[in-house]
């Protein structure tokens, strides 16, 4: 069964959102995503000073079989990548939580997230 | 509904995950495993996969093999029984129905062994063109097919069979081995450029071989594997797909099967064809990728501006460690070490033209 944190909210497109102190967001992909993707052996992530939009896609991951967009789940600009990723997109597997994509700052606008109960309750019925 | 082979069961029992494919229900991967995982036990142990939704044709009497010489593009009149061969089957216009192997059992028996997803069209194709004194029969759903395949493939099989039996050549087969008290077709074949087995047996008793193999391939390692596993493994060792790097319109020698076509023979359907289309204008080719990315099937390829051909297939190769693509380039672009670019959406991605196969394994 598919690991959920208590302290982060969730998109139905299954990415995670931290906020951060400075109320800057970190967005990631889920256990439940990452599980469902299988093996990842390849990641494409935006740049510095992009902007992303809510419900556009914003990255890809591949596992080996197939691609798969990665969904941003609020609107902002990103201000830091995790490179770590590029090289390692297993590090997606091993620890989905771990494994932040992006970190976005100026968040204008957010899409209507679940808290822990309400998206494992999502992925149940997935 | 898509159709169950003798092993779904099974697939459940070992937490496999089930797609639709071909028409049948297939594990993709397994709980415990994943198609990483698989492909590697694949190339250092051993895995064993669930092929019962290939099809198998008998042709039976006088004349079977003179229908085969016809129907198919290989040359079968020197061959032995107890021996395997690639062909392929054409169309007319010289274009690739299907790719197959052909088991002979006898100068007036042989099994041909089809694809899944082109069985009913094949047996319609064949049954229409069966001549002469030679009975044809589908016996696809009588049969169910397990691959073993790795390197310690002979090690598991001998804990439950008679080694003394088993096949001892690429490409041949023992029409009849006692494994694990069911009676098995056992030849020495394979999907995945691995040493290994293929068996066939009762579809009643496939689920009872599935048991045995699992447990007899406990000390070595085995896992079962799924059809994601099957396609990076066949990748890997270059070996070519229906749909992908052959169909219709593409003929066994642009496809680059020109070793299971032999143009010398009388004359088998689609012979003409081929050879009014003269000299290959196009040929499949294995790419490296050597940009960042992965580059699948159905993607442009590019050398400059000018477009110079689509990619087939391609995966990241869990054992090589990089991606890796199959491609029908124009023939002026083939040579290898030609520089490409291959368009994944939106991006180029640079490639490189290398022989194949990409992985071959040591003897």
């Amino acid at each position: 069964m598919a690991t959920v944190l208590e302290n982060l909210k969730y998109s139905k497109s299954h990415e995670w959102v931290e906020v951060l102190d400075n109320g800057n967001v970190r967005i990631g992909i889920t256990d439940f995503a990452q599980h469902e993707l299988g093996d990842l052996v390849f990641v494409n992530l935006p740049e510095e000073g992009d902007e992303i939009a809510v419900g556009e896609a914003f990255a890809d991951v591949e596992s080996v079989k197939a691609v798969s967009d990665v969904m941003s789940p609020v609107s902002g600009v990103v201000c830091a990548i995790n490179e770590d990723l590029l090289d390692a997109p297993e590090s997606i597997n091993a620890d989905a939580f771990g494994a932040w994509f992006v970190e976005v700052e100026n968040v204008s606008e957010e899409e209507e997230l679940l808290d822990a109960a309400a998206y494992e309750a999502f992925c149940e019925e997935e | 509904m898509d159709k169950k082979t003798p092993l779904y069961e099974s697939h459940l029992a070992c937490g496999g995950k089930i797609v639709s494919f071909a028409g049948f229900a297939m594990p993709v991967q397994y709980e415990n495993g994943g198609v990483i995982k698989e492909h590697m036990c694949v190339r250092t142990n051993a895995g064993i996969f669930d092929v019962s939704h290939m099809g198998e044709v008998l042709y039976e009497g006088p004349d079977a093999l003179a229908n085969i010489q016809m129907v198919l593009t290989n040359d079968f009149t020197k061959m032995s029984a107890g021996r395997v061969r690639y062909s392929v089957m054409c169309n007319d216009n010289g274009g690739c129905i299907d790719d197959v192997i052909v088991y002979k059992y006898s100068d007036t028996k042989y099994m041909v062994v089809v694809n899944a997803a082109n069985t009913d069209k094949d047996v319609n194709w064949m049954q229409s063109h069966v001549f002469g004194d030679c009975k044809f029969t589908n016996i696809s759903d009588t049969l169910g097919q397990i691959a073993l395949q790795g390197p310690k493939s002979k090690e598991v099989l001998a804990k439950i069979a008679d080694e003394s039996l088993f096949p001892e050549k690429y490409y041949t087969f023992t029409p009849e081995v006692d494994v694990a008290g069911v009676k098995c077709i056992v030849s020495q074949t394979g999907y995945t450029g691995e040493f290994g087995y293929e068996l066939y047996m009762p579809s009643a008793d496939a689920a009872k071989v599935w048991d045995a193999l699992l447990e007899a391939g406990k000390e070595f390692d085995l896992m079962p594997c799924g059809l994601g596993a099957r396609d990076t493994l066949r990748l890997e060792a270059s070996m070519p797909l229906y749909g992908h790097e052959m169909d219709d319109e593409v003929t066994p020698l642009e496809a680059d099967l020109g070793f299971g076509v032999k143009m010398g023979k009388e004359d088998f359907i689609g012979k003409k064809a081929i050879e009014e289309k003269g000299e290959l204008t196009r040929k499949r080719i294995g790419l490296k990728v050597v940009g960042r990315g992965i580059v699948r099937e159905h993607c442009d390829v590019y050398v400059g501006d000018k477009k110079v051909g689509y990619t087939t297939s391609g995966t990241h190769c869990p054992y090589l460690g990089y991606a890796i693509a199959m491609a029908m380039l124009d023939i002026d672009y083939t040579e290898i070490g030609t520089a490409v670019e291959v368009e994944v959406r939106g991006r180029k991605v640079a490639a490189e033209v290398v022989a194949m196969p990409f992985y071959k394994r040591a003897k």
